[in-house]
């Protein structure tokens, strides 16, 4: 781009345009696609005059519910792109057997299982838990948002600038070609050099802040705002699973900060932490990287779980059995998940003492899973089971977690695990539970809380649509992977020899095309439900015939989200309201202090992107002038005392009447 | 519609897997077939539970669907102690007894363990002198060492019958495993470490063996065959080794070394002295201090201030950059070729030449899909 | 406390809300506690990081050639002071003497300044004699642990700085004193970790 190669390198780092991969096909049609989408909403925004709207409402927004709505929608995205990934794989592994090289090379193969884990992982399964947590566990407790909104807003917008970073890599450069989790001495600056783990270092590192404050902001949110009368033992148990789940995060996430930390000095500076001269330590990789890998899991389906306890519980219409029961297990499911981690990596060579107390811990982490199971067994009988679209996700979710948590304790056997460790069989086992675990989970959390968040219910039809296809296409792409495990077939292949194999491979891909076809019903569910939001209108509050707090306020919730802070007498507060004839507040409203919005949050993620982009490609300037423009924004925005404001008593008024006649409309 | 389904489903099913080869299910070495076993009896173990819940999911959710007016509605019954005790002790007990089978397999199948006997009901010879193979694992081939015999191969190992076999394994850049799903469980094969293996195979055959632990480009090319000989055939195997191979010296081991893929299976007649030890110390190449050294000197206080020279001698990963060959999980702009795209820097352009880099620098045959 | 609204009165109709605002007390301090766990665990992994590197000096120096315990316990104690000079500041801040607490904050941050100094001088001191953080992993992992340590000192300055300025904009109101107390555990919470890291990586090294 310049003549002078020194002004070129202090300007533009190691990048120049032939970074850019104009000559690949795949990437030229994605690249256009994206753009085309890209300009199509960039245009409809701008027709719309969508821009002041969308800045003041939605991204200086501080409201718990339109963050959480935030952090879902950038999980859908997500989970396109990480699906396409998925496609890709199941293409190229189908048909790549003796001479058939399929289309993907090898270093092209090694980046998109790579960045498929990454971003299913990071990208799809976190922000959508998290925003689950977000939107649902204030209306659970009966707060009016969480204890730190402006932390809440800058944790989203993070966790957002860290997609986008990896989302560069696929038009700039290359994303790393070493696996999900970046073992060295593979991920070095010695064997990996160039952007590939650079990109995944920092997507990951700036994502991870934001998850980790916002760990720390739902935990304080649950100790410090609970309603009144609502004690530990009266907490919804999506709350307990949640409080559960941030306490992994707070707990782990510094792990993952401090163990990337490390890595980036070994490449940046040319430390020696996990290399294998002069005294590194890849080992230590190995079991840093999982004490914080195996609370992850954890992080991941603890809220699921809450999901299902509260889905179940509603359609049976019963209360949850062995409610105590459950805490407790979810409480030593947190404990125990930091006694697990070497399961991981039997095959290293620990000793035989080592390898069966993490074999063992990890079999007793079943138990209270199982009880768990049971406990959602017995909320069902003598139930009266609606198979709403949230209840079929969850019966779906008991039989197929069931086989993957089987599956799960078999590789727990050292000994089994030795032979099934890296095969196709351990990818078939932690897609059953992380996709008939926590996706089967959060698709049901989606169509039960939908109607909260948007004031009408989604499509039924469209619903079982998706749910069928998915189910069905789980089992078809995945059972067959259990068998190439059996047969000794090895993960992250581009390429196989024996052609006896294809078949299966060609019956995964095929039910990787049935998740295609459930992916589609989805958007279609969301596209009719949109269009059909008048007949859909859930006017109530209360369109399940729910337990918990969340249904007692309007569909969606006001802003302040209750007009008076509830009293908690029962577990099951709205049930226990409904029962003993509670009747809504007419009168004696008055003004409700709420934060005010701000957009230091996004300014600073929009510079982290910046700065991401400046250390990958070793644009010193600006890195470090992004990097100073980030202290000094927090800086500037620590000066801002006037944080908060108040909803006026007749705007209060106002809303809640409109409520009252709504209800009364309907009775 | 449900047995409609496995009426269509399983028969075909059936088909498949009995034409498939499952060889973790029907291995020929005894470690395997224990290992075999163990997943068998958990399997079994745990399906006691996993059947009935799974049944009782279906069933309750059947039973109690909101149109069947006749099953019984209890919307307040949420507690019962005896149910609780049950469901908590029964997994508790599968787990017990899970737990008591894991800790003593863990212990008899330790990879590290000399074997205990050769198949079931079948004591080690008190003559028998296991056969120690020391295995490396290079980007992206093996190279398997007979110290006894003096012999090397490249992509190919055998054994004999019935004799128990002693691996060494270690790696010579990044990490891999070791794996013969029909002969033992796998193990990581890790640069600068030894990791043990003891095996035994009991049928004469021919063997699948893979790296089992992504190590980048040639990772899936990087397979093997595992020959299960008679005593007899072992020797001619031995003999043909000696009578075909050329030597393996610490420049033929360096150039061996480079990076390549697909490598045919070949033989080494004899092998330099001491070089698996270097290599396991990181110090195959001239001028290196082997890891060993530098161990012996840290246990004893360090080598004082003075001691410049001694970290280029220690540096080990470098030198794929510095010899200009691609290394492992080289990406754009550091791989020098533009990003995703097919060819390598070693790479002239010749389609031949895009599946298997860098070819000119070595003598190795490589082998074509 | 409780004044339901909807409860006629004589009647024992559960009140199910609550007419009174009652303002949550602030969970700043909660969440700042939980923060410090949190950055306590990336000084564990970095502890145990060294735990784990820390002898191996790659036929290098070892902490004996290159730890000057005298300079290290000089810096110790600056660490000290600025922690007991932080608690004066407090003290005075719970009198309400904004001066007076603006001056041993000062204070705190000179001395912090000081340490900050003689770290860096140690570390130019030490890369100077060839012993960088690229010549072994027990170097890496030093300069990983104390240099952490230092940034957190650092950036401890910066807020300090931060907060003079505001304490002098707007005087002890309520926000200040708690972003006062704030950034007290935030100064205390570094002094405990230095304390491990003297213990752990210069006595221990040293006296080995």
């Amino acid at each position: 781009m310049l003549s002078d190669p020194d002004l070129q390198k202090l300007i533009f780092g190691r990048f120049s345009l032939e970074d850019i991969p104009f000559h690949e096909p795949i990437l030229q049609v994605t690249f256009a696609g994206v753009a085309v989408v890209g300009l199509a909403v960039l245009g409809v925004i701008t027709y719309y005059r969508f821009w002041g709207p969308m800045w003041r409402d939605w991204i200086t927004s501080v409201d718990h519910k339109k963050i959480g709505i935030m952090y879902i929608i950038l999980a859908m995205v997500m989970l396109l792109r990480g699906f396409a990934d998925a496609l890709l794989m199941r293409a190229q592994q189908s048909m790549a057997f003796g001479e058939n090289q399929g289309f993907l090379p090898p270093h092209h193969y090694d980046q998109i299982f790579s960045a498929h884990g990454v971003i299913m992982i990071f990208f799809v399964a976190m922000p959508f838990v998290t925003g689950m947590m977000n939107y649902v566990v204030p209306l659970q407790i009966g707060a009016r948002d969480v204890a730190f909104p402006f932390l809440n807003n800058f944790s989203f917008w993070m966790t957002v600038s860290g997609a986008i970073t990896i989302m560069i890599s696929l038009f700039v450069g290359e994303f790393s070609r070493a696996t999900w989790l970046a073992y060295p001495p593979l991920s070095g600056s010695d064997m990996s050099p160039g952007v590939g783990v650079d990109y995944y270092i920092w997507g990951l590192q700036v994502a991870g802040i934001g998850t980790t404050l916002s760990g720390i902001n739902l935990i304080a949110t649950i100790v410090k705002m609970r309603a009144p009368g609502m004690t530990m033992m009266k907490l919804p148990i999506f709350v307990w699973t949640s409080l559960c789940t941030n306490v992994l995060i707070t707990a782990a996430f510094p792990i993952l900060t401090a163990v990337l930390a490390l890595l980036t000095l070994d490449r940046y500076v040319g430390t020696h932490f996990f290399t294998n001269d002069l005294g590194g330590n890849p080992m230590m990789y190995f079991n840093l990287i999982w004490i914080w890998g195996h609370p992850e899991v954890y992080i991941l389906i603890l809220p699921a779980f809450g999901i299902f306890s509260e889905v179940t519980s509603t359609f049976s219409g019963k209360r949850l059995f062995g409610y105590v029961s459950m805490v407790y297990a979810t409480v030593v499911i947190t404990i125990l998940s930091y006694l697990v981690w070497l399961h991981h990596f039997f095959t290293m060579g620990s000793g035989a003492s080592v390898n069966s107390f993490f074999g063992i811990t990890t079999m007793i982490i079943s138990i209270p899973t199982g009880a768990k199971i049971f406990n959602w067994l017995f909320t069902m009988f003598r139930g009266r089971i609606r198979f709403e679209v949230p209840m079929l996700w969850t019966i779906s979710f008991m039989v197929t977690f069931t086989i993957g948590g089987m599956t799960g304790v078999l590789l727990a056997v050292p000994p089994a695990d030795f032979v099934l460790h890296n095969s196709l069989f351990l990818i078939a086992h932690f897609h059953n539970v992380i996709i008939g675990g926590v996706l089967f989970g959060m698709f049901a959390g989606v169509n039960y809380w939908f109607p909260k968040a948007f004031g009408f219910k989604l499509d039924p039809f469209w619903g079982k649509v998706s749910f069928w296809f998915w189910t069905i296409g789980f089992y078809v792409a995945f059972m067959p992977l259990y068998v190439l495990g059996l047969m000794g077939v090895t993960r992250r292949a581009q390429h196989f020899d024996d052609p006896s194999l294809q078949i299966w491979f060609v019956l995964a891909a095929f039910g990787a095309v049935l998740i295609a076809v459930g992916i589609g019903a989805m958007i279609m569910q969301f596209t009719v439900s949109i269009r059909n939001r008048e007949a859909l209108r859930d006017t109530t509050g209360d369109p399940w015939g729910g337990r918990t707090l969340e249904w007692s306020t309007s569909s969606p919730p006001p802003d302040y989200n209750f007009a008076f802070t509830p009293r908690i007498h029962d577990l099951d507060a709205w049930s226990d309201m409904k029962q003993r004839g509670y009747e809504r507040p007419r009168e004696g409203f008055r003004a409700i202090h709420m934060p005010r919005n701000t957009g230091t949050g996004a300014v600073i993620a929009g510079l982290s992107v910046a700065f991401s982009f400046g250390m990958i490609w070793y644009i010193w300037w600006l890195a470090a002038l992004t990097f100073v423009a980030m202290i000094a924004a927090a800086i500037f925005h620590t000066f801002n005392y006037n944080r908060d404001f108040d909803i006026p008593a007749d705007t209060v008024v106002r809303t809640e009447s409109e409520r009252n006649s709504m209800l009364a409309a309907q009775a | 519609m449900r047995t409609l389904l496995q009426g269509l489903v399983l028969p075909p099913l059936f088909m498949l897997l009995s034409g498939c080869n499952l060889v973790v299910m029907h291995p020929s070495g005894d470690v395997a077939l224990q290992q075999r076993n163990l997943v068998l009896a958990s399997t079994g173990l745990m399906l006691l539970i996993i059947v009935p819940v799974i049944a009782l999911t279906l069933w309750f959710a059947w039973r109690y669907r909101a149109a069947n007016e006749t099953a019984t509605y209890k919307p307040d019954w949420y507690h019962s102690t005896a149910l609780e005790v049950v469901i908590w002790t029964a997994p508790l007990m599968i787990i017990i007894a899970l737990g008591a089978l894991t800790w003593i397999s863990t212990h008899t199948l330790d990879p590290f363990r000399p074997l205990g006997r050769l198949a079931a009901g079948r004591p080690i010879p008190a003559d028998a002198k296991p056969l120690v193979v020391e295995v490396v694992a290079l980007d992206w081939k093996w190279m398997f060492v007979y110290p006894e015999y003096g012999i090397a191969t490249v992509n190919e190992l055998a054994a004999p019958v019935d004799r128990p076999i002693t691996f060494k394994i270690t790696a010579s850049s990044v990490m891999n495993a070791f794996y013969v799903p029909a002969l033992a469980g796998m193990i990581y094969a890790m640069p600068g470490m030894e990791t043990k293996l003891h095996a035994v195979i009991n049928k004469e055959g021919v063997y699948d063996g893979l790296a089992s632990h992504y190590s980048g480009s040639g990772f899936s090319r990087m397979t093997f065959k595992f020959h299960g000989l008679k005593p007899d055939g072992f020797d001619a195997w031995v003999a043909k080794a000696k009578e075909q191979g050329t030597d393996l010296s610490r420049e033929a081991y360096l150039a061996l070394e480079k990076p390549s893929e697909g490598v045919a299976p070949r033989f080494y007649r004899s092998v330099a002295d001491g070089l698996y030890t270097a290599i396991l110390n990181m110090c195959a190449m001239p001028g290196k201090m082997c890891m060993s050294e530098m161990m012996h000197i840290d246990a004893s206080g360090g080598a004082g201030k003075e001691s410049h020279e001694n970290r280029e001698r220690l540096q080990y990963d470098n030198r794929r950059l510095e010899q200009g060959d691609e290394p492992n999980g080289a990406t754009a702009p550091a791989a020098g070729r533009a990003p995703r795209s097919e060819g390598s820097p070693n790479d002239q352009g010749s389609p031949e030449n895009k599946k298997a880099p860098p070819t000119k620098s070595d003598d190795l045959q490589i082998h074509h899909h | 406390m409780m004044h339901g609204d909807t409860a006629p009165p004589g009647t024992e109709a559960p009140v199910f809300h609550e007419s009174e605002e009652h303002p949550h007390e602030a969970s700043t301090l909660l969440g700042f506690w939980i923060y410090l766990m949190s950055d306590c665990l990336i000084f564990t992994v970095l502890f145990a990081t060294y735990a784990v590197l820390g002898r191996n000096y790659a036929a290098g120096p070892s902490p004996n050639d290159l730890f000057d315990l005298k300079l290290v316990a000089v810096n110790t104690a600056m660490l000290l002071f600025s922690s007991i000079t932080y608690g004066f500041a407090m003290l005075e801040m719970e009198n309400g003497q904004l001066k007076a607490m603006q001056l041993w904050l000062i204070v705190t941050g000179l001395f912090g300044a000081a340490f900050i100094g003689i770290e860096l001088y140690e570390f130019s001191h030490l890369i100077h004699e060839g012993a960088t953080p690229q010549r072994s992993a027990f170097l890496s992992s030093f300069f990983a642990l104390v240099g952490t340590h230092g940034l957190h000192v650092t950036f401890g300055i910066v807020w300090l700085i931060v907060l003079l300025i505001q304490t002098a904009q707007r005087g002890l109101i309520p926000e200040n004193k708690r972003r006062l107390l704030c950034l007290s555990m935030f100064w205390h919470f570094l002094d405990v970790v230095w304390i491990g890291v003297f213990t752990f990586v210069y006595l221990m090294g040293v006296l080995r």
